[in-house]
């Protein structure tokens, strides 16, 4: 009986099962990086916004997904405080892009786009998220082209 | 020369790429287009096999390639169309026997003389593989709704995307029931995880085994069941915009029937 109303109502079957394990399969394999790799990605990312602003360690998530052919990388990065002193801002400040300046960048608006939720200081943090796409064939030692923008509710 | 030089791929073995040359080349050669097939399976022929023309090989190949003989010494016509040739495979020789250069030239040589080349690539994504794309302009990337035949074709997508290979994509051995009851990945799953442009859907049916075992493409047999849908895959080949069967998703009424079927 169940399985009738299932069929009735349309629910799926094992097929869902199936795009979602080939979406995450294919989605390391265009990656072409061991998951510790992804771990020290992820520290590394965390480790440039905090020199900005204070974000919740503990609840970051980082997501991939394939949009036609290129792969994006989604960050959901809680922000506690945006109180803490720019660092190193005028370092950056006419950037001839050195590694970090460019990396920096999302970094700044995210926090940006999330100031005006923080009324409160020591409230529980807005999330906002930085989106960075890569193309899905990179080449060795390209640097990762980064773009900031508000991303899609997770 | 404006011959197309297509190669037939997928990465997994066994998802019909032999049948799918076999029976484009037929359909085209119906057409009136001069067609070579080239069996690029060195150590794993096929194609002559499924075509019915495996007692006719003299040369193949490698012995093309290795100057033994010359192309059209090589090239077998087929029994049922005369614009309808294959060029066989070696079957004791090792995929290595022949370089790049060597596959891409004989395709050249071969494109002369035809108004299509296509090209029979074996599994994988080693030294056969390579030699079977160094020949081609474009090619089909043929698989099944199956996870494993999925990500090897995204593999091999990935491959001719680097090279610059405008790619089509056939989903073939659907079963439109199984579709409907959650149980199989549609086309437009397989379309959107691969992202590439979809020539034709080719739906699971007994009927290909059966002209198989008989070695003849089954465009010939006009109460076919498949033979429109392989000679709609053709006409989009040849730049006609050619609607697919609705293979939609069901209302209502039509999952309460699926239902009531299978319960």
């Amino acid at each position: 009986m169940i399985d009738f109303l299932k069929r009735l109502f349309g629910q799926t079957g094992s097929s869902a099962t199936a795009k979602e394990r080939l979406r995450l399969v294919l989605m390391t394999d265009h990656l072409e990086l061991a998951p510790d790799m992804i771990d020290a990605m992820k520290r590394d990312l965390v480790d440039v916004i905090s020199r900005y602003v204070e974000v919740d360690r503990d609840r970051i998530e980082v997501n991939f997904e394939q949009q036609d052919r290129a792969l994006a990388m989604l960050a959901n990065i809680p922000i506690l405080s945006v109180n803490r002193p720019p660092v190193n801002r005028a370092g950056n400040g006419n950037g001839n892009g050195n590694g970090h300046g460019r990396a920096a960048e999302p970094a700044q608006a995210a926090a940006v786009a999330a100031a005006p939720n923080v009324s409160s200081p020591g409230a529980q943090a807005a999330t906002d998220s930085i989106v960075t796409r890569r193309r899905r064939r990179r080449k060795k030692n390209q640097s990762i082209p980064a773009g900031a923008k508000p991303a899609t509710a997770h | 020369m404006s011959s197309r030089r297509i190669v037939i791929t997928s990465g997994k073995g066994g998802v019909g790429k032999t049948t799918t040359t076999a029976n484009l080349g037929a359909a085209l050669a119906k057409r009136g287009k001069r067609v070579v097939l080239v069996d690029a399976d060195i150590g794993l022929r096929n194609l002559d096999l499924v075509l019915g023309l495996e007692k006719r090989i003299v040369f193949d190949l490698v012995e093309v390639a290795e100057g033994r003989c010359q192309l059209r010494q090589a090239l077998i016509k087929d029994k049922r169309f005369d614009a309808l040739s294959i060029l066989p495979a070696a079957q004791t020789r090792e995929k290595d026997a022949i370089t790049e250069e060597q596959f891409a030239s004989i395709v050249e040589k071969a494109a002369e003389v035809a108004d299509y080349v296509l090209i029979d690539c074996p599994a994988g994504i080693e030294a056969g593989f390579r030699n079977a794309v160094a020949g081609a302009a474009e090619a089909i990337v043929v698989t099944t709704p199956e996870v494993s035949a999925i990500r090897d074709a995204d593999r091999v997508v990935g491959k001719l995307n680097d090279r610059g290979k405008p790619i089509r994509l056939i989903v073939n051995r659907l079963r439109q029931e199984m579709v409907r009851s959650g149980d199989m990945l549609s086309v437009e799953d397989v379309c959107e995880v691969l992202a590439v442009e979809l020539i034709g859907i080719v739906p699971d049916d007994e009927e290909i085994i059966d002209t198989t075992n008989r070695g003849e493409p089954i465009v010939l047999d006009e109460n076919s069941r498949l033979r429109p849908i392989y000679d709609k895959i053709v006409r989009r080949l040849e730049g006609e915009i050619v609607p697919f069967t609705n293979f939609d998703q069901p209302g209502f009424f039509g999952r309460l029937l699926d239902a009531l079927k299978a319960g």
